[in-house]
């Protein structure tokens, strides 16, 4: 009679190979250098964060409307942002027709709004994107320029995060189809487009951007009779948009010349021109393709906004500086370029978050 | 090749007639009444000079100036419009005709007043390179600064005076350059240099930044000449008039005793200067062009020389500043204006 064999039930796996602790040696302790690199992070953190944490809240004044509200504790004046906010938001834009520059936001945001739910069909979407590209910026033109019986808001009150979103947006949606169609000249066969685009995109990525602005502001007026201005911020935009859309040309041929020349003889075969060759066929794989470079050049246009204080726009940081400079405010700076970091960390880790979303989201075979 | 030659003198000369026509485009003053509001020019930020408030409003010694001009010329100190300008590009705009009068702490130098076209018309603010030191080094003269390490900033006329006034004297020196106004300031105040060399109106506004501004004074040395003044371009001498005598009614105001609240009083004094400056007597303000009371309307509107420093950089403001050179002639200062008569 055979004896029944119970097998001893598993052991638990060793405390150093699982848990916390298991995880611990893996990651941080598992060879010297490991162990040195962790040991010299820890000490990093240890003599950093208090003093930080101690300057952006223990020791920080958040209630009151003066300096001398900030005068008892040792760290940062909050206060000094609290009392400015409003003007870093809008700049100059008057106090009684802010509402309009809300307004702008919000429908942007709620129109805009159904292209990011995945449930929406991609013909709406299509649609919709195409009806927002025509209409909004008449629409938001409109309501933050005025006319039409709303109050005429001229472009100098524009300011802060407001006018660092004017340029970004429009530097954005101007230089992406500007930029795809440079890309597609650069390709083309014709030679008179060829050269055209060619010379366009080496003449604007040969100089910096600040050099534009500056042209634009300083020497251009010089060149104009006296009675024909034009508006600064006017100047300053189209400067920022043909400056990207060089930028963005070359990050599009990248993706143009990674397409197989079996894709586009496929779609010469099924009888395609050359314009629903290009939109059916390869720029859809091409765009895909070159996500990480647009954003990147996205991310890279947003900080350069930042420029636009050497020709006297207020953007964002210009409006902080000039906060520094009142003198019932003086000293502050800190906090001031503290904020204003803040807020374009904020915006440029979203729009890097939401181009990895949409690359997972897209991937049909590249990823590897 | 010739045919090139040609096309680059069309457009050489195309260029040259557009910035003539536009530095010489007839009457600055018509145009001005006409558009009904001045555009006057001012700093994109300096404490006390021109700054925006936490409302937007513009304040400052350069802002009054253009206010009191609006003053002159629209009876209405609110008719200016601002366009905050960096110091690179502030004067192409004047001489593009983007503003007409440009009122930013700008040196009034040779070169500026010749070669440029441009036209100073007086100084609202005599100032100069002067020295920030802690109290605790017991000095009281600069002559006495022999091997101190000095804060100084990069790139600027500063650095260049500093150096030829430590030679002129034989003292030996240690400068420390910094970039921004306000690492300079930190560095004072952590002792990594004795002394801060700055010009003096910004050496009080640096002191506020201090955590102890008590602890620090300002040595009496005035180590170079900075006379700030309004400027506009050549072309319309009664425009030119006109901002000019705006800041000289302001200095005689002061020197009269005539201030913003006792205007309506003092227009009933007895003394002929001040009727005639008041515009109860005589006709002066008909020959400018413009209502005969403007230089009653800028005094009540924007105030005497005295008033308008005393509460943008004086005693009534955070940035404390003593009249110093900027105190009328008779009373031991440099600001002089000329009679009304």
């Amino acid at each position: 009679m055979a004896e029944a064999r119970i097998p001893h039930p598993d052991l638990p796996p060793p405390v150093s190979i699982v848990g916390p602790i298991g995880w611990l040696r893996r990651n941080l302790f598992s060879s010297p250098l490991n162990i040195l690199l962790t040991l010299l992070t820890l000490y990093l953190l240890v003599i950093a964060i208090p003093p930080l944490l101690r300057w952006t809240v223990l020791n920080a004044t958040w209630s009151g409307d003066t300096r001398d509200a900030c005068q008892a504790n040792s760290g940062a004046c909050w206060v000094f942002i609290r009392v400015h906010f409003d003007q870093f938001m809008y700049g100059f834009y008057p106090d009684a027709q802010r509402w309009r520059v809300d307004l702008t936001v919000l429908l942007l945001i709620v129109s805009a709004a159904p292209l990011f739910i995945r449930r929406v069909p991609n013909q709406i979407k299509l649609r919709l994107a195409l009806g927002i590209l025509a209409c909004y910026p008449i629409i938001a033109f409109i309501l933050l320029t005025g006319g039409f019986g709303l109050a005429v808001v001229e472009t100098s009150q524009w300011g802060g995060l407001l006018l660092t979103l004017v340029i970004a947006g429009v530097g954005m949606t101007a230089a992406l189809p500007l930029g795809v169609l440079l890309a597609l000249g650069r390709r083309s066969q014709l030679p008179a487009i060829q050269t055209l685009c060619v010379t366009f995109i080496e003449f604007w990525r040969g100089v910096p951007l600040i050099t534009v602005l500056f042209m634009s502001s300083v020497m251009l007026p010089l060149f104009l009779p006296a009675d024909m201005s034009f508006d600064k911020l006017l100047r300053a935009l189209i400067g920022v948009s043909l400056f990207q859309a060089a930028y963005m040309a070359e990050v599009v041929r990248g993706g143009l010349q990674a397409i197989p020349k079996g894709q586009f003889e496929a779609a010469a075969a099924l009888g395609l021109g050359f314009w629903k060759m290009m939109g059916l066929i390869v720029l859809p794989q091409a765009l895909k393709l070159v996500i990480p470079g647009i954003v990147n050049t996205f991310i890279a246009l947003f900080k350069d906004t930042s420029l636009v204080l050497i020709i006297g726009l207020f953007d964002l940081l210009n409006m902080v500086h000039n906060a520094t400079t009142n003198p019932a405010w003086l000293g502050f700076s800190t906090e001031g370029y503290v904020f204003a970091a803040a807020v374009y960390w904020l915006f440029c880790f979203g729009m890097s978050r939401y181009s990895q979303s949409l690359e997972k989201r897209l991937h049909t075979g590249h990823k590897r | 090749m010739n045919r090139i030659k040609t096309l680059t003198a069309v457009a050489a000369a195309a260029v040259l007639l557009t910035t003539a026509g536009a530095a010489y485009a007839g009457k600055a003053l018509d145009a001005i009444k006409e558009r009904g509001f001045i555009k006057c020019g001012v700093s994109d930020g300096l404490p006390g000079f021109s700054y925006a408030d936490e409302k937007g409003n513009y304040n400052g010694i350069d802002v009054d100036v253009c206010r009191a001009v609006a003053a002159a010329v629209f009876g209405d100190a609110a008719k200016v419009k601002f366009t905050p300008l960096t110091a690179k590009e502030r004067l192409t705009a004047l001489q593009s005709g983007e503003i007409d009068v440009l009122s930013r702490n700008t040196t009034w130098t040779s070169s500026r007043d010749s070669a440029q076209g441009l036209n100073f018309t007086g100084v609202t603010y005599y100032d100069g390179q002067g020295f920030l030191v802690n109290k605790k080094l017991g000095v009281k003269s600069a002559k006495q600064l022999d091997g101190a390490t000095v804060c100084v900033q990069a790139g600027t006329t500063t650095e260049l005076n500093l150096s030829d006034y430590f030679r002129a004297n034989k003292m030996k020196l240690t400068p420390i350059s910094y970039d921004k106004s306000d690492e300079s300031a930190k560095s004072l105040e952590a002792g990594r240099c004795d002394v801060l060399t700055s010009d003096q109106s910004q050496l009080y506004a640096q002191r506020i930044k201090l955590a102890k501004p008590g602890d620090y004074i300002v040595l009496p040395e005035v180590i170079s000449k900075e006379p700030l003044g309004p400027v506009v371009r050549h072309g319309d001498d009664e425009w030119f008039d006109i901002v000019k005598w705006a800041l000289f009614v302001m200095v005689n105001a002061e020197e009269m005793g005539i201030t913003s609240k006792n205007v309506e009083e003092m227009k009933k004094s007895a003394n002929p200067d001040i009727k005639r400056l008041l515009g109860v007597e005589g006709d002066k303000g008909k020959d400018f062009g413009l209502a005969n009371d403007w230089m009653a309307v800028v005094i009540k509107q924007v105030g005497n020389y005295g008033e308008v420093f005393n509460r943008n950089v004086g005693a009534g403001s955070d940035l404390k500043i003593e009249r110093g050179l900027n105190a009328l002639w008779n009373q031991g200062g440099l600001q002089y204006a000329p009679p009304v008569r």
